[in-house]
């Protein structure tokens, strides 16, 4: 069992070099559909991060009136957050509106002075509410608008202002969002169906070899087990190839992407280097190993 | 060792029967040669006794056991005991002579240790120790066939079956193959072997079996290519 390993390993690798043209050119395709599947990663996660991004920003802001007590505040916040739709409500109160806005205007001498003038703080408290998913912020406006014995100390709510724009942006999202899955899926596809195919003509070269070292009485292990290795061999090292192809292009737009989307490329492959090293040379080990064991098994049915 | 039991072959498609009724057997130590025009059925006769195709009816024994009822995964096993060559030699392109005669024992679970020693052996035989480490395509006709003759013997296998080996090989190539097979033979090996070649059985002075249009028509003790 030990020398029979041993030997499909050696003639594995024997195969490999042996053939190296072929190796080559297995690899150099396989490499090409793993940065493919590699660029795909790339996108959605940066379509993720910019649409969780987005989403983060859009929310409600309820503006109280100055004189609002602070108790009825408070209770309108609990009733928020009572419903299923919202995620989160912030309570800013009319002293941290106000040091906001002196740290915003700092450097603006004519509007801290404004403020000098006044006696108390113009500025009431405010509840910023975050939904769930951008499609829920109709409700909760809804919901504000029924709330009639808070009516007195609302001031106003910003919602019917963005509202537009909310919603403009929710169908770009999910439109873009089914968009790009269905190409990244063609293009997945196709990247697997040209590394099968590569393969499989790789070892139709080798079919009338497969026929005479079944007549020398070799079985069918003994047969499979270096082509299967050499399938393995293409995935680890395209998939490593592929990495040092995607690296140097992380590190060229990490700027441009976090400047645009708010996300850092070349910060995302660093962080998460066990992630994308694993799916991209898992994907390459997988895909050389199944398309050698199929291609090879045509070979040896009869 | 060897049993054909009235074996017939015939393809669908219309062609005439490439085996019709044959019969005969080969002892143990026997060197029988099977001659007969193209398309005489010799190389399917070959064909049924390593199982790479089946009678339509009849049938082949190889001792007592009928060749065609052995299921497929066992078949590897049922084929080291029977070493093969063929006119178009079959090396495995991509290892060097000695490789090509180690892989049929390493296909055969043989030890580390016996490969060592027999793979010389089976090289010295053929004389062709200089050119172990030589790929198939630095070989010339006649040294390819004899590397693959050294792979068909290294298992020490019961019987050597050649189709054709001669083939494609000149006069001088020809005649130091047939001398490698009779040496063989000497030592105890069973060689059934195919040929065209009518200087080969002459100079071999061993049993002939003729065959014309899939049928059996002589059988020599002693015979002459005659057609």
């Amino acid at each position: 069992m030990i020398t029979a390993t041993k030997r499909i390993f050696r003639s594995g690798f024997i195969g490999f070099w042996r053939n190296a043209y072929v190796s080559l050119a297995s690899i150099f395709v396989m490499t090409i559909a793993l940065f493919v599947i590699g660029t795909t990663l790339f996108v959605d996660q940066l379509l993720t991060a910019s649409l969780q991004n987005i989403q983060s920003r859009v929310d409600i802001n309820v503006y109280f009136t100055t004189t609002a007590p602070v108790e009825q505040v408070l209770d309108l916040q609990t009733e928020l957050e009572r419903l299923p739709e919202v995620a989160s409500v912030t309570y800013t109160s009319p002293e941290e509106a106000l040091a906001r806005y002196r740290e915003r205007n700092r450097n603006e001498a004519a509007a801290i002075q404004a403020l000098e003038e006044l006696d108390e703080n113009p500025l009431g408290a405010s509840l910023a509410v975050r939904a769930v998913e951008t499609a829920q912020y109709a409700s909760v406006a809804r919901f504000l608008d029924e709330q009639e014995q808070f009516a007195s100390i609302i001031s106003f709510v910003n919602f019917n202002d963005n509202r537009e724009a909310i919603e403009r942006l929710t169908n770009i999202i999910n439109a873009v969002e089914s968009a790009t899955f269905l190409v990244m899926m063609i293009l997945v596809v196709a990247a697997v169906l040209i590394t099968f195919n590569t393969i499989r003509l790789a070892i139709y070269t080798t079919r009338d070899e497969i026929k005479v070292m079944r007549l020398v009485g070799a079985g069918n292990m003994y047969i499979r087990g270096p082509f299967m290795l050499q399938g393995v061999m293409y995935g680890l090292i395209a998939g490593l190839l592929a990495l040092l192809i995607l690296y140097p292009m992380a590190v060229w737009l990490g700027p441009k992407t976090d400047s645009f989307f708010e996300f850092d490329l070349h910060a995302y492959f660093v962080s998460d280097f066990l992630i994308v090293l694993s799916v991209i040379v898992g994907i390459g080990v997988v895909m050389g190993l199944l398309s050698s064991t199929l291609a090879v098994a045509r070979y040896l049915r009869t | 060792m060897i049993y054909f039991d009235t074996v017939s072959k015939v393809y669908n498609d219309g062609r005439a029967p490439a085996l019709l009724d044959v019969s005969f057997q080969v002892a143990p130590h026997e060197f029988v040669s099977i001659v007969g025009h193209s398309g005489a059925g010799k190389t399917t006769l070959l064909k049924m006794i390593i199982a790479e195709d089946r009678p339509t009816s009849g049938t082949v024994y190889f001792e007592s056991l009928d060749v065609h009822s052995i299921p497929k995964v066992k078949l590897p096993h049922y084929r080291r005991k029977i070493g093969t060559v063929f006119q178009d030699f079959k090396l495995l392109s991509h290892l060097t002579a000695y490789e090509n005669i180690a892989f049929a024992m390493e296909a055969n679970g043989r030890s580390d240790a016996e490969i060592a020693e027999n793979v010389p052996e089976a090289l010295a035989l053929v004389d062709l120790e200089d050119k172990a480490w030589n790929f198939p395509h630095e070989l010339s006709g006649g040294e390819k066939q004899r590397v693959a003759i050294a792979r068909a013997i290294v298992n020490q296998p019961d019987i050597v079956v050649a189709d054709e080996p001669t083939g494609n090989l000149d006069p001088i190539a020809t005649y130091e193959v047939v001398q490698i097979l009779r040496k063989i033979n000497d030592l105890g090996t069973t060689v059934i072997m195919t040929t065209h070649n009518k200087g080969v059985i002459d100079e071999l002075g061993r049993r002939v079996i003729t065959m014309d249009e899939g049928r059996l028509v002589r059988d020599d003790e002693s015979g002459k290519y005659i057609l």
